[in-house]
């Protein structure tokens, strides 16, 4: 089997884990949310019939009229045709559209400080583990203290000095309020001036856990045959490092990206918090207060989709950048 | 950290004193054989040990000294004094009580979690790979599905459908525990397959040696630097893990963590009052004491990957050279 279809069914097996688990968790909780859901609708001027009540039912369990296979099955079929129920705490928005509002601003803010941190920890480490003893390596440990800062820390102290202190970014937010969302200039300077800070974040705390593995695997990389032939051999220091050295050791860092990933989803989740970004993480944390399951379910089923999907693309590039994967398979 | 890794010195030990005896050094070669297998005193891990120390005994032993943390005072925000080491918070509790009752709660719980994460991930990790097989195969595709779906979305999710009441203190233990094993399981597979196809693993399985004994006593000791490594971050994770869910006010009621201290912290207001003896300290301790596990992490690091302390030995030769160097010049 190739190891691009490998990969698609691992991915396949790894989605339909999720719907599951999205499927069961509330059926295995305490407590009955479709009851506190429904009174919730009621309150905000919902409708509740019948058919609302065997739509949540289907989504949250509690019913008992049908086989839970059945139930299942309906399930999966509803979340296919991107039915994921009506939103309580953004009555009368659908789900999806909750979802689709605010799904841009994560996948902006996430990926591109992802990017930057790797990029930056990356060459940091490259360039610190190809002369190790040197002082600025001695210097590498204290590194260790950004990859133990909570983000959410990181985050107030942050909005503490260059907000509260020194008034140069504004705090809260993503976009000036009398702006509308658009295409244009105006509009997105203000998002990058909201964003920054949030972003500022993400990459000094995730920074660190790049730095460190790059570096370490440079120091391994450095005693192999291959570096001292290459110097042997006299080639430029630059082109050892570049084309040599680093170009091995930064393959276990691309392959470790689910870990980091997953480290990133929950730090940016946090961090959206400290900031009232409008992004994904703020809309869960208003859910779960809510106690809006049906777009909790939601959200954290397009934050799995959104994680699988980026885990799924480095994984069709690393088996670009190292051969040896697609011809092990 | 000593205590987990001299099982596997204890063990390997004969052997290494054999070699030491081949190349013709005396019983004083055995010593240092041993100390192979522990860490080696570098500055950085005795900051480590110290940072490690020095929190956990203010968790332990701070509770008993401070002042009532849940008193009310009449003197609401007011910033480090005498009396008030770290200020006071809106209600006019004493924020240094509340730290050292914080990191007590912490620790308990980054603690828990590290034992449960480290328990699962051996037995996914080691367990499957030695049966082999369709074992194997189940154990790690189930690991890797737990690796790629994100943690803390899942843990907000089955937090936020646990009603509050019945969120204890284990019920989120074993929540963070069983979203953070995967990544070890994971690293743990590959040592084991490494391990379980050496010659003296398949001797004691000719031998007839049970399955029980042969992963106890043969692969385990080889994975112990492993396990303490994972052990490590399981901690650090599961505190770093446990203060972001507190902070946003999913954590365990009526516990007493750095978290919550956040989450109050927070919801008083404090970063526009600027009240940063409030909101700064508790992050702090979580950071610091992250980073002395980090540290000593990097010492058991050391012993995994030997490659990384012929750097630092490399090092310290060519500075005692260097040194002798210019020693020598200046005699002369």
């Amino acid at each position: 089997m190739s190891y691009y279809l490998r990969k698609l069914g691992f991915y396949l097996i790894a989605l339909w884990a999720a719907l599951t688990l999205n499927f069961i968790i509330p059926r295995l909780m305490p407590g009955n949310p479709v009851d506190i859901l429904l009174a919730k609708l009621q309150q905000r001027g919902g409708v509740v019939d019948a058919s609302t009540r065997q739509a949540y039912e289907l989504l949250l369990g509690g019913d008992n009229s049908q086989p839970v296979l059945v139930q299942y099955a309906q399930y999966l079929l509803n979340v296919g045709r991107g039915d994921l129920g009506v939103s309580v705490s953004y009555f009368p928005a659908p789900v999806s559209e909750v979802i689709g509002s605010s799904l841009p601003w994560t996948i902006m803010l996430v990926g591109i400080s992802t990017v930057l941190a790797t990029i930056i920890g990356v060459t940091l480490g490259a360039i610190v583990g190809w002369k190790p003893g040197t002082w600025l390596d001695s210097l590498v440990p204290a590194t260790t203290l950004l990859a133990a800062v909570p983000y959410f820390w990181l985050a107030l102290i942050l909005v503490y000095v260059f907000a509260t202190t020194l008034k140069l970014f504004p705090s809260q937010g993503g976009y000036d309020v009398i702006l509308d969302p658009g295409w244009n200039l105006e509009f997105i300077s203000s998002a990058i001036t909201y964003g920054f800070l949030p972003a500022l974040t993400i990459v000094v705390a995730s920074l660190g856990g790049w730095l460190l593995g790059m570096r370490n695997m440079m120091v391994s990389t450095l005693s192999e045959d291959y570096i001292v032939t290459a110097q042997a051999k006299g080639l430029r220091s630059g082109r050892i490092l570049r084309t040599y050295a680093a170009r091995n050791a930064v393959l276990p860092s691309v392959a470790g990206f689910a870990i980091s990933l997953g480290f990133v989803v929950s730090g940016s989740i946090v961090t959206e918090q400290v900031f009232s970004y409008p992004g994904i993480g703020s809309k869960l944390l208003t859910a779960v207060t809510n106690n809006d399951y049906a777009l909790m379910q939601g959200l954290f089923l397009y934050i799995t989709l959104a994680v699988l999907g980026a885990n799924f693309v480095v994984d069709l590039f690393y088996g670009i950048i190292d051969p040896r994967t697609r011809a092990r398979s | 950290m000593t205590n987990i890794v001299q099982p596997a010195g204890v063990d390997t030990v004969d052997s290494t004193a054999q070699l030491a005896a081949i190349r013709g050094g005396g019983p004083r070669k055995s010593r240092s054989a041993l100390r192979l297998m522990l860490p080696t005193p570098t500055p950085w891990l005795i900051t480590g040990l110290t940072l490690i120390g020095g929190i956990a005994l203010f968790g332990i032993v701070g509770p008993y000294f401070t002042m009532d943390p849940t008193e009310i005072r009449n003197i609401g925000l007011t910033g480090p004094s005498a009396e008030h080491i770290l200020g006071t918070t809106q209600t006019g509790q004493d924020v240094f009580a509340q730290l050292a009752l914080a990191t007590r709660g912490s620790l308990e719980i980054g603690l828990i979690v590290g034992v449960l994460a480290t328990v699962l991930s051996a037995i996914f990790g080691i367990l499957g790979t030695y049966i082999g097989g369709f074992a194997d195969e189940a154990f790690s595709l189930f690991s890797n599905v737990f690796l790629v779906i994100p943690g803390l979305p899942l843990v907000i999710v089955i937090s936020g459908f646990v009603p509050p009441e019945s969120r204890g203190l284990w019920t989120i233990a074993v929540v963070l525990a069983i979203t953070s094993w995967a990544g070890s399981a994971r690293v743990l597979r590959a040592q084991t397959l490494s391990i379980r196809s050496r010659d003296y693993v398949s001797a004691s399985r000719v031998a007839g040696e049970r399955a029980w004994r042969v992963i106890a006593v043969e692969i385990l000791p080889n994975l112990l630097p492993v396990l303490a490594s994972q052990f490590v971050f399981a901690v650090i994770a599961a505190i770093l893990g446990e203060a972001g869910l507190s902070f946003l006010g999913l954590g365990a009621s009526n516990s007493s963590t750095l978290g919550t201290m956040l989450f109050y912290a927070q919801n008083g207001f404090a970063l526009p009052l600027g009240a940063w003896w409030w909101f700064g300290p508790p992050g702090l301790i979580i950071a610091l004491f992250g980073m002395g596990l980090s540290l000593v992490n990097f010492s058991i690091d050391e012993i995994i990957n030997p490659k990384l302390k012929n750097v630092r030995q490399h090092k310290k030769r060519t500075k005692v050279a260097a040194k002798a160097a210019r020693r020598k010049e200046r005699t002369r």
